[in-house]
Parts: structure tokens; C-alpha cells; sequence
């Protein structure tokens, strides 16, 4: 089970390894939006720190999004996604070690950047420290759902806008909890409970969506 | 032929899970759920403006209560019901199952969103806003999204066979999600904002929750119907090639 898992990451990281610019193009876009916020909201540093937290986690989501569209169509189009679907091995299991790389490819990167974005909206140390855990948290689960999305959506035409109306309201609990970690620090409540919550949405997503996201795999390529 | 209805009785639960035998049962059905909504509508509306009282907090505005509930529970129990069908589809794989659950979404979506809008309605004069992000109505607005996505799924996939299944399983993950989503928005609302309006829980007098029962009653009835009309031109879309419902429709004539 796991050399099949280490086998796909591993495949999955070197083709985009091949073509680094679809990884940084999410990564741009993420950092972009960011940055509209200050131009488009006010460049008051009271008001940025304020709303600095749930910023980069809307942009996280969306950038997530964004890159959810590739998670199974280069595969699609070339036919090795017919080739996982009839392979022995349980479609589940590729599914989730897509997702896996894909994690790690641009939900990784967009954690690291995450400080940064933070500094640039003036937010304070530990409200920087407790953002980027809830996206460390956040965005594979973010990536587990849209799996399904993706998915279903494959092939379909006027895919990416369709799959965003699919999944976002999918992830609104993820974005609550995500950014109340924050407010809840700053209000001294604690953030437990938010992790603890997180936390629970990644174990569920974890056991649950890999299936529907392979059954929905399957509905699409008949 | 009479051999072949003998052979259906057993099974006699699952006959109208056939189209064709669906058709007409349908057609018979429609005009007195139809009636009935429109009588009770009628009936509604009536005891809403002259019979019941103002409301001794709030007026007359209220009133718009008498549409703006109802549709509110349409609204959450047609998605469930929709998820059942959708379920229904897969278990029993019977294609009017399928036409059931799109049949369905519509009406969901058109009772989420009048819900939305009354509310906005009896926001302004009551709490001097139309909109407050209050848990109820964000999850009630997150439900609308929840009806377009699925709509919207359905009506991209050309191929119905495909879009009953993917449309189906997205209904069936969304229903999953639906407490989920409910629960994270009330807990949202009450960290964020301490300062949200709540209702009073005044007990109803008789005659507004008999008022209140009517309007539930037309719109059921009135759900009941639309979505079986809707049933029945999609199963003249589907079945355009077949030669009972050439028949069927010769009939009706």
C-alpha cells in the first residue's frame, strides 16, 4: 500500500518538477491577491491586522481552487487516468496519494509563504504563528474536498467555474475555524479547540472523500 | 401482455418507478394536488391579512411570516428529500429517482431563495437591516449555493446517465456536509458577534399557528405538484422515442 502511495507522489512531483511554472502560478496568484487588499481596502496597518488573517486565508482558498483544475486533467487527457482506474490497485488509494502530491506541491508552498503575507499585513508574531498552523491544517483538507469537485467536473465543459461552485460553499467550515483561531487568540480564548476542530476535519476528509473523489473518477470516465 | 402484467404485481411498489406506468399516475395526481395548494393558499392568505392580529411587537409587518417560514422549511427539507432520492438512484439505480432529485433542486432552490428575500423583507422594518450575518440566514444563503452547484452540475453534463450519477453524488457529499456547514456557521456567529438578534420565544396564538400549518400545507401540496409536472416533461424529453408515450400523449389530446 505504501510503495503504491510513494510510487505516485513520487511520479506526480517529478512531472511538475518538469513544468515548475503550473506549481508557481498558483503561488503568484496567492500572492497577488494579497496584495490587492491593501490597495483595494486601505493601507491603514490597524485595519490590514484586522482583517490580515481571514485575507490569506480567502486567498489560500482560492489559490487552492485554482490549482484543483490540474489535479486530474493532465492525467485525463493523456488516458493514464484510464490506466489507474483499471489497475489493480484501489482507485482510492491513487486519489489520495495525488492529493498527497499535490499538497505538497502547492499547498506546502503556499504555508511557507504564509509569514510573509502575514508580515506584509502587519499581523503580530504569534497571530503569524497560529495562521500558518491553520493552513499547515487547512489546506489539505482543502485539497481532499476539491478532490471530489475536480473530479466530477472532469471533462465537463466550463469545468473551473462549475467546480467552484461546487466546492466553495464545501469550504466554508474550513475558513471559519482556519481564521477563528486567530481572532479567538486575540480575543484570549485559546485556539485548541479551532486545532482540535481542524484537526477532526482532516482525519474525516482523510477517511472519506479519497472514495467519493475515485467514485466520482469513475462516473466520469465511463 | 396480460402475462406480463401478472409478472409486475409482486413487485408491485417498484411499478411506478417505471416511466412509462410514472406518466400517467402522474397526470392524474397533479390536478388535485394542484387544487388543493391553490385552495389552501387562498385560504392562507386570507386568515394572513384579515383574520389573524397584529403582532404586539411588531405590527403588521410580521405577516410576511406566514410565507417566509414555510419556505424556509421547504427549502432545508427538499434538499434532504432531493439527497434521498439521490440515494434511492443509486441503490435501486431507477432512472425517475434521478428525475426526482433534479426535479426537486429547482424547487429547493426557488424556496431558498424566496426565504432569502422575505426575510430581507421582514428584516428592514423589524431589525433596520435587510441583511444581518446572522447563523440562520448564512446558512440558509450557504444552502442556496448548495442548490446552484447542483443545478448547475446537472445541466453541464450533457449525457443524463452521467449526470444523474455525478449530480447524485454530489447531492449525497452535500448532504454530508450540510450539518457540518450548519454547525461551524452558528459557532462562527456566536464567537464573531455577541450582538446577533434573537427571537423571542413567545408562544404562538392558536390562530397563527393554524394560519402558519395552512401555508405549510399549500406549499407541500404545491411542491408536490410542480415537481411532478416537472417529472413528467422530463420523462417526455427522455422517452421522446418510444411509442407508449406517442400513445400516452395521443391520449391526453
Amino acid at each position: 500500500m505504501f510503495s503504491v502511495i510513494n510510487l505516485m507522489v513520487r511520479r506526480d512531483i517529478l512531472l511538475a518538477m518538469r513544468r515548475p511554472q503550473d506549481v508557481m502560478t498558483s503561488l503568484f496568484f496567492f500572492i497577488i491577491v494579497v496584495s490587492l487588499f491593501p490597495l483595494g481596502v486601505s493601507p491603514e496597518m490597524e485595519i490590514l491586522r484586522t482583517i490580515g488573517p481571514g485575507v490569506i486565508w480567502v486567498a489560500a482558498l482560492l489559490a487552492t481552487m485554482l490549482s484543483l483544475g490540474r489535479l486530474f486533467s493532465a492525467d485525463h487527457q493523456d488516458g493514464t487516468l484510464e490506466q489507474m482506474i483499471l489497475s489493480p490497485q484501489p482507485l482510492a488509494l491513487m486519489v489520495l496519494s495525488k492529493c498527497v502530491a499535490h499538497w505538497l506541491l502547492t499547498g506546502i508552498p503556499l504555508v511557507i509563504l504564509t509569514p510573509l503575507l502575514g508580515l506584509l499585513l502587519g499581523l503580530a508574531g504569534d497571530e503569524i504563528q497560529t495562521l500558518t498552523l491553520t493552513l499547515l491544517l487547512g489546506t489539505p483538507v482543502l485539497i481532499l474536498i476539491g478532490s471530489i469537485g475536480a473530479a466530477l467536473t472532469l471533462g465537463v465543459r466550463g469545468g473551473g467555474v462549475l467546480l467552484s461552485l461546487l466546492i466553495l460553499p464545501l469550504f466554508v467550515p474550513v475558513l471559519i475555524f482556519g481564521t477563528g483561531a486567530v481572532s479567538s487568540m486575540n480575543a484570549g480564548m485559546g485556539v485548541e479547540a479551532h486545532f482540535s476542530l481542524l484537526g477532526a476535519f482532516l482525519v474525516l476528509s482523510l477517511l472519506l472523500t479519497p472514495w467519493a473523489s475515485a467514485a466520482a473518477l469513475k462516473i466520469s470516465m465511463e | 401482455m396480460a402475462a406480463e402484467q401478472s409478472e409486475k404485481k409482486p413487485t408491485s411498489w417498484l411499478r411506478f418507478s417505471s416511466p412509462r406506468n410514472f406518466y400517467p399516475l402522474a397526470g392524474k395526481m397533479i390536478p388535485w394536488f394542484m387544487g388543493l395548494a391553490i385552495v389552501l393558499v387562498l385560504a392562507g392568505l386570507y386568515m394572513t391579512f384579515f383574520v389573524v392580529p397584529p403582532d404586539y411587537q411588531q405590527g403588521n409587518s410580521y405577516r410576511i411570516m406566514y410565507i417566509h417560514v414555510p419556505a424556509a422549511w421547504m427549502s432545508m427539507l427538499i434538499y434532504l428529500l432531493m439527497a434521498f432520492y439521490a440515494g434511492l438512484y443509486f441503490v435501486l439505480n431507477v432512472k425517475l429517482a434521478d428525475m426526482m432529485a433534479g426535479s426537486l433542486a429547482i424547487t429547493g432552490a426557488i424556496f431558498t431563495f424566496i426565504a432569502l428575500w422575505t426575510g430581507a423583507m421582514w428584516g428592514k422594518p423589524t431589525w433596520g437591516t435587510w441583511w444581518v450575518w446572522d447563523a440562520r440566514l448564512t446558512s440558509e444563503l450557504l444552502l442556496l449555493f448548495l442548490y446552484l452547484g447542483y443545478i448547475s452540475l446537472r445541466a453541464a453534463i450533457d449525457d443524463p446517465n452521467r449526470a444523474a450519477k455525478a449530480s447524485g453524488l454530489l447531492a449525497l457529499v452535500g448532504v454530508v456536509n450540510v450539518p457540518i456547514i450548519y454547525f461551524s456557521v452558528k459557532w462562527w456567529n456566536t464567537l464573531h458577534q455577541g450582538a446577533s438578534i434573537t427571537t423571542n420565544k413567545t408562544s404562538m396564538a392558536t390562530e397563527m399557528f393554524i394560519t402558519l400549518m395552512i401555508m405549510v400545507f399549500a406549499f407541500w401540496m404545491y411542491t408536490i405538484a410542480v415537481v411532478l409536472m416537472r417529472v413528467r416533461n422530463e420523462i417526455i424529453e427522455r422517452e421522446r422515442d418510444t411509442n407508449w408515450l406517442v400513445e400516452e400523449l395521443g391520449k391526453e389530446k
